[in-house]
Formats: C-alpha cells, structure tokens, sequence
C-alpha cells in the first residue's frame, strides 16, 4: 500500500490521466511514493504499459500542477519493478470508470480466469452480463473491446492486467 | 559498463524495436478496424519494452548519449537483431506466423529472464512479460482460427508457417555473448527455451489442424542478425526510421 502525504495527495488527485480523462493518477495507481523532504520533493511513477505514451505527458503534469502550488524542487522518477497491476486501481476510480461508461477491472489478477471465455464483464450502459469480447485491443493498450448483447452498444473494459 | 552485456541488451532491445517498426506498417492496413488496432497496441508494447533498454544503456555509457542514440544512429551491421524480426510482413497470415514465433519466444525468454542477476533487465522482463502474454494470445487464436478456417486460409497459414520456418533455430542459437554472460547473470537457457517453444508451437499448429513444415526435418536453419550480418530488409527499414536523424541531426519536435 502506498502511502502519500496529505498535503501532495490533494494536489495530484488533480492530475488526470490524458487517456482516460475521469481518473486521476492515485486512481489508477501509478505514483509509487512520494517523499518531502523541506518542500523538496522526490515523486516515483511506474507506467502502466511498456509502450505507454502517456508517461512523458502525466510527468510534465505532476511538475506544473506541483509548481502552481508553489514547489520547486521536483524530481521524478520512473520505477519499472514492481509491474503496475489493474489490483493497484483505487475503488472509486473504478466507481468513476463505470460511470464514464468504461468497464472497471473485474478480477483481481490473483483470481482473473486463465481462459477469458470466462471473464463475465457486465455492460456500463445496462448492467447486463449478457455481453461478450470483441478484441483484446482496444483504443489503448489497458483496453479491450466489448459488446452488449442486451442492449446492443459496444464498450470498452479496462482489462485485469 | 562492460561491453558483453551492452551487446546483449542490443540484442534485446533491437529485437523489440525492429519488430515493433515491422508491426507498426500495418497501423491503417489490418484487414479490420479490431486488428489494425490490436497490431499497433503491440507494436507499441514492443518499442516501448526497446525504450527501456535503450534508456538503460545510454545511463550507463553515459557520454551525454540518450536513448534515441541507439535506433537512430547506427548502422545496419551494428544492429543485433535476430533475422525473423526484420523480415518483410507479407500478408496476414505471414505476419501471424512470425508473431506467433516471436511471441512464443518472448513468452519464455522474458519468463526466465525474471530471474537473472541484473536488476534492470530483470524488471524490464517482468513488465513486458505481462504484454507478451496478451501478445502471444492474439496471434495463436488468429493462426488456429485461419488454419483449422476455410480451405484458403488454411493454405495460406500453412505457407505462411512454412516461409518463417527457417528464421526461428536463431532464436536458440546462442551467440558468444550470450554463452559467455550466460553464467555469471544467469541469464535464459536457449536450450530450455527451445524445447517449450517447441512445445507450445505444435500445440498451436495441431489446434489449427496444420503441419510443421518439411523443411523443418532438415534442421537447417538461417542466421547471422546476432552478430549483426543481416538481410537487405534491415536496411530498407532504417532507411525509413532514420530518415529525419540522418537528414536533420539532432532534431526534435
Ligand atoms: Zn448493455
């Protein structure tokens, strides 16, 4: 569990991230720590995917939102190990995800099925589980391609990764 | 940082990033919205897995190098990919086929390489390991799907099978670097490596109704990207990636 000073949590739950605009980047779980040492801060960031091209984006961010707060001594750092995982996603990011109309993770990986035919992802729209994969890829990496067989609209389900 | 191991993560890395640019060819060609989509998600995953190392090697040569030093400025005998990733892609089922090599490949390499000695790489595995897994999913559905698919699609896969076979026994085939740093980093054994590929690969093929290759009772196999002796493809590619560094050094936008 990570923990993040109050005072620096408030200011990057104000930080979204630029592909899926509602979460903030504590939802998604994406700050590792973060220490303050006198106003000198020292931030580590993981990427969700390798290819990610959000990474350099979300940094410069961090370092505007944190300056028009008046810090600046900012370091930050990007972490590989451990893998970010969809388990580190906060419940009201997921809250907020299906209320943009995005599935949230489902499983946590430790019990996510092997076989995705039994992955059961409720539709956003209706709450239908009556819905089945279109594609593993959807328009990022984190994404993959649903539709509703009830209510006939294609969604996307942020994928237990 | 000794001169093996900044090898051996040009391997990795070139790998990554000459597969990565074959894939992103198809970005606006798949053949359906769903795959185009799929094929430049993994191309992604695969430069950016290359960014890693690249990143890793230009903070430990230092000399004011970045990551951008390594894909943009040397030239083809310097880049130590294996030949199957730099072959053209062929039509879809061609690119199938190399995927599902390259991806069962990736799947256990980065499976062993979790627990090599050397921090970076080792982490570097453990996220792209997670990609791969999606990776190899993906093409293995499409050549089950197209070989046990419509008597076309079966023959085109089984062709498509046939034309790569010949790239793979490079894949195992260690080089001096991997053999001499194999020990000490306790890096992947090829050997291992090949017999679960092997394993996993006529899985796929029997689901997809298809046969190995008759080349493949030969056992002949190409190579030479190792140790950076490639095909004229390298070349025509890093004419395309390295067009604005070469014409513009230095640039940036
Ligand atoms: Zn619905």
């Amino acid at each position: 569990m990570v923990t993040i000073p109050a005072h620096i949590a408030a200011i990057l739950e104000q930080v979204f991230d630029p592909e899926v605009p509602v979460l903030s980047i504590l939802d998604l779980g994406i700050v590792r720590s973060v220490e303050d040492r006198d106003g000198q801060l020292k931030i580590i960031i993981t990427p969700t995917y390798s290819g990610c091209p959000a990474m350099q984006t979300i940094a410069t961010m961090i370092r505007l939102e944190l300056s028009t707060h008046g810090f600046q001594h900012i370091i930050i750092e990007e972490q590989l190990s451990p893998a970010w995982t969809t388990d580190w996603m906060t419940e009201s990011g997921k809250r907020k995800l299906q209320e943009y109309g995005i599935a949230p993770p489902q499983y946590s990986t430790k019990n996510n099925p092997t076989n995705y035919l039994e992955v059961v992802v409720p539709c956003p729209q209706c709450s239908s589980s009556h819905t089945e994969l279109i594609s593993q890829f959807g328009s990022t990496s984190c994404k993959a391609l649903y539709r509703c067989l009830d209510c006939k609209e294609p969604f996307d389900y942020f994928k237990c990764h | 940082m000794h001169s093996d191991l900044k090898q051996y993560c040009l391997q990795l890395a070139d790998n990554s990033l000459i597969h990565g640019h074959r894939l992103s060819e198809w970005c606006g060609h798949g053949p359906i919205l769903e795959v185009d989509m799929a094929l430049s998600n993994i191309a992604l995953d695969n430069i950016g897995a290359a960014r890693s190392i690249y990143a890793f090697l230009a903070e430990q040569e230092g000399e004011g190098k970045t990551e951008d030093y390594y894909p943009y400025t040397r030239d083809v005998r310097e880049f130590l990919n294996v030949l199957l990733v730099e072959l053209p892609n062929g039509d879809f089922a061609d690119t199938m086929a190399k995927c599902l090599f390259f991806d069962a490949y990736q799947f256990y390499f980065y499976t062993a390489l979790k627990q090599c000695n050397d921090s970076t790489l080792a982490a570097i595995a453990e996220k792209s390991l997670k990609e791969v897994t999606y990776h190899l999913r993906f093409s293995s559905e499409w050549v089950i799907r197209l070989g046990d698919g419509t008597e076309e699609s079966k023959e085109n896969m089984q062709r498509a099978i046939s034309n790569f076979w010949e790239y793979t026994g490079e894949l195992f085939q260690p080089s001096a670097i991997e053999t001499s740093l194999q020990k000490t980093l306790q890096l992947p054994d090829l050997n291992l490596i090949r017999d679960q590929w092997m394993e996993k690969i006529s899985e796929v093929l029997q689901e997809a109704t298809l046969s190995f290759p008759l080349s493949s009772e030969k056992g002949w196999f190409q190579q030479g990207g190792k140790t950076g002796i490639h095909s004229e493809h390298l070349g025509f590619i890093l004419a395309d990636l390295q067009f604005m560094q070469r014409a513009y050094p230095n640039s940036e936008w």
